[in-house]
């Protein structure tokens, strides 16, 4: 990656699913990059202001959902002036195409970008085939 | 005031509301100096004092910059994205690059008290206002 280029601001995107929340507030949907290796797949996410408790992670019926709330205590005593962006908490989630190993995810945050590891489970994993 | 929020349940939503309505504000004025947008700000009236909040997720305090003069404040810094070798990339949204962002606030600040935190992705600028700006009651004789 070109560490040279200008870096862009981009725009945070409302969450919209057909899953309605029962809160009033406006989730917001993290920029996020998937990649795959052999046995992995892994997610990472750019949660800013979210801490480690407030993250839930749920796969379920091939569907990864990500639930993640910013302390919004935080900003108590803070009158906006001027402001450039809106806050909210975070959702999304995935519709997996490969069978992972629920037992083992593992997720870990540093400074606001959370990274999710899947185990793909055994037989989703590629297999060499010998030819004979 | 957006400050006074009754119902803990609607709260987060009136200052969605209180944010939005203060993005057509005129009071941080582009200066010239501006060497991009990146990345977005908020600023907030804590007391007499200010409150510049920006989101840099995935950037490490030691890849952040932090300058004051006068009134202006520079935030500079790189952003870098990796992949694991042998990856294959299903989605790719974050960008990684280079950012260099000065803003001139409209107030007097105090330079040598101004604090800067970043924590989860989060940059605190904690801008107090200086003595000689802030205004004096004055006692009819």
């Amino acid at each position: 990656m070109a560490r040279s280029q200008a870096l862009e601001v981009q725009e945070k995107k409302e969450f919209l699913s057909k899953d309605e929340k029962t809160v009033p507030a406006r989730y917001y949907v993290p920029t996020t990059d998937i990649y795959e290796t052999d046995d992995t797949l892994t997610v990472v996410m750019e949660l800013p202001g979210v801490e480690k408790q407030a993250i839930d992670v749920n796969a379920e019926n091939d569907v990864l959902r990500i639930d993640a709330r910013i302390d919004f205590a935080k900003y108590e005593g803070l009158e906006p002036i001027y402001t450039e962006y809106n806050i909210g908490h975070f959702a999304r989630s995935f519709i997996l195409s490969n069978k992972i190993d629920q037992q083992q995810i593992r997720a870990q945050l540093d400074d606001g970008v959370l990274t999710l590891t899947l185990k793909k489970a055994q037989e989703a994993r590629p297999r060499r085939i010998a030819i004979g | 005031m957006p400050t006074l929020f009754p119902d803990p349940f609607d709260a987060l939503q009136q200052f969605q509301q209180a944010l939005d309505s203060f993005r057509t504000s005129g009071w941080l004025s582009t200066g010239p100096s501006a060497g991009g947008a990146y990345p977005p700000i908020n600023v907030f009236r804590k007391g007499d004092d200010l409150v510049a909040i920006a989101e840099v997720p995935g950037i490490q305090k030691s890849d952040l910059e932090i300058q004051v003069v006068g009134r202006t404040i520079r935030v500079a810094g790189s952003k870098s994205v990796e992949y694991g070798d042998k990856a294959a990339l299903h989605r790719r949204e974050r960008l990684a690059g280079r950012f260099d962002r000065a803003f001139t606030v409209p107030v007097e600040i105090d330079a040598d008290r101004v604090k800067a935190e970043c924590r989860d992705g989060i940059l605190a600028l904690y801008l107090p206002r200086a003595e000689r700006d802030k205004p004096k009651t004055i006692a009819v004789g």
